[in-house]
């Protein structure tokens, strides 16, 4: 299943990109599983993701837990916590 | 009348703020944050989500003209570089009577700074840093749930 990923704030600068379109293993189920993968990807992907308790995700532009399934995700966000206002 | 803006340009707070007094409004109130002079900051940077961002707070005036009886709402967020002093974000809403206008601009504000996705980053003679969420922020946004 291909899924685009965005990055931003810190997240983009580890990856040191803001997106990219990847490929997932059929083991990749949920958010949590799509961040573990990624890490494993380059060692700018590895320093983003390697603490998935600072991370916060959307699919579709909604926020989601990180358990949540991917399920028909076209696209997914891996972000810090939001800071606006 | 609703009207949700994000961009990097600057906005007129005055000028959001007298939109919001035509059409009958009895009241109006208005929240407008700017850019602290927070220990030696010099420049604020403001990222965003393009497409989520807006949707959310078009959701978030959405359901503020829902729970209050509002004649209008506007909600202006600049991103991108700032200085100090410059104005981040603008709030307002119109109502027939002040509590309606003043609960919910209140409940927009403290809603949009967990729900919406902004990223800010201060930038300091020693360098830059991305700002961290606040516990506090999370807890005043928890207040408006229902």
């Amino acid at each position: 299943m291909r899924i685009e990923m965005l990055y931003f704030a810190w997240v983009r600068e580890a990856v040191g990109i803001s997106g990219e379109a990847v490929t997932p293993p059929e083991a990749v189920r949920n958010v949590a599983d799509l961040i573990a993968w990624l890490g494993e990807q380059s060692e700018g992907h590895g320093r983003a993701f390697a603490e998935p308790e600072k991370l916060r995700a959307a699919i579709d532009q909604q926020f989601v837990p990180l358990d949540r399934e991917l399920g028909a995700a076209r696209e997914v966000a891996i972000f810090p916590p939001v800071t606006g206002g | 009348m609703i009207r949700v803006e994000v961009g990097p340009d600057p906005f007129d707070a005055a000028t959001a703020a007298g939109a919001l007094e035509q059409g009958g409004a009895g009241g109006i109130a208005t929240f407008t944050g700017l850019v602290r002079a927070d220990g030696g900051v010099s420049t604020l940077e403001l990222e965003h989500y393009p497409g989520m961002t807006e949707r959310v707070l078009r959701d978030l005036a959405d359901e503020a003209t829902r729970r209050w009886d509002l004649s209008a709402a506007i909600i202006l967020h600049r991103v991108g570089p700032m200085t100090v002093g410059e104005r981040i974000v603008f709030v307002g809403t119109a109502a027939a009577h002040r509590g309606e206008a003043i609960a919910a601009m209140h409940f927009l504000i403290d809603r949009l700074k967990t729900d919406a996705p902004f990223w800010k980053r201060e930038h300091r003679a020693g360098g830059e840093s991305w700002i961290e969420a606040r516990a506090a922020d999370d807890d005043a946004a928890d207040r408006w749930r229902e």
